[in-house]
């Protein structure tokens, strides 16, 4: 009686598999961070009001609001987790994925804030979406043995 | 003066991005997150060329967007940033040599669209 072989099944190494959680990670870090990053700056910045000089003392004032403080170290760990990430990551892995806080930042405004989102918007969305959702299926580095220091 | 700053947003905000993943790709995988290693990792790279050069030319990238946003339209502005995505994908390609294959390319304009759009 022949035997029934099984299926093969794609077999991907440990490390890849290291290599993409611990990119999936981080995007996840870029994409929030920016995203509450600029809705802290935001909300901190419309109670200051327009900044227009080009004294940097009103700029300096501008941290003391709570909100503006809270957006600035948000932007902070959003640029230290990104070069974390292009440590292992190519430039045209990061830029691609990370561009998904636009898709959420709208989202944002949608649902939190009932802004209205057009057609021309929605298919902005989908346009990042299925452009983020290509590049994250590629291996991330495609210059670098694996490993590092 | 509008085509000036345009330029000014796309090309220092693509020569940022080149420098700050050239300047990590030199450092290596970072595989230790001890506060001390953290802590020598800022040092070391507080001290990098590319980082700084990166991060200076990121500052004029952000200030000249500032000014566009003063001098011209959001829907003319932002549309504009999407660019850099496209000029980060060629410039890695031919400075970085990362190997750029049709998805990384299709993706690429497909965000830039999509940021276009989403800007309108």
């Amino acid at each position: 009686m022949p035997q029934l072989k099984a299926p093969a099944r794609t077999h991907i190494p440990l490390w890849q598999r290291r290599v993409f959680a611990k990119t999936l990670v981080f995007a996840l870090v870029i994409i929030t961070t920016n995203v509450l990053g600029s809705y802290a700056l935001k909300r901190g910045l419309d109670g200051v009001g327009v900044l227009k000089s080009l004294s940097p003392l009103p700029y300096i004032h501008a941290f003391a609001n709570p909100w503006v403080a809270l957006g600035v170290v948000l932007l902070i760990c959003w640029l230290c987790s990104r070069l974390a990430l292009l440590s292992w990551a190519d430039l045209t892995y990061v830029a691609p994925v990370a561009s998904t806080s636009y898709v959420l930042s709208a989202l944002v405004g949608r649902f939190w804030f009932n802004e209205s989102i057009t057609p021309a918007h929605w298919l902005g969305i989908f346009f990042i979406s299925l452009g983020a959702s290509f590049v994250a299926l590629t291996f991330p580095n495609t210059t670098r043995p694996r490993g590092g220091r | 003066m509008i085509p000036m700053l345009a330029c000014l947003v796309v090309v220092p905000g693509a020569v940022g991005d080149l420098l700050m993943s050239a300047a990590m790709k030199k450092h290596g995988e970072i595989v230790e997150w001890s506060p001390s290693a953290v802590l020598s990792l800022a040092v070391t790279l507080g001290r990098d060329y590319y980082v700084l050069v990166g991060i200076f030319a990121m500052a004029v990238s952000f200030f000249a967007l500032m000014a566009l946003l003063s001098a011209a339209a959001l829907s003319f502005a932002v549309p504009i940033t999407a660019c850099s995505y496209v000029l980060d994908t060629a410039l890695a390609k031919y400075l970085l040599n990362e190997h750029i294959n049709w998805q990384r390319w299709a993706g690429a304009a497909l965000v830039a669209a999509g940021v276009a759009l989403l800007s309108t």
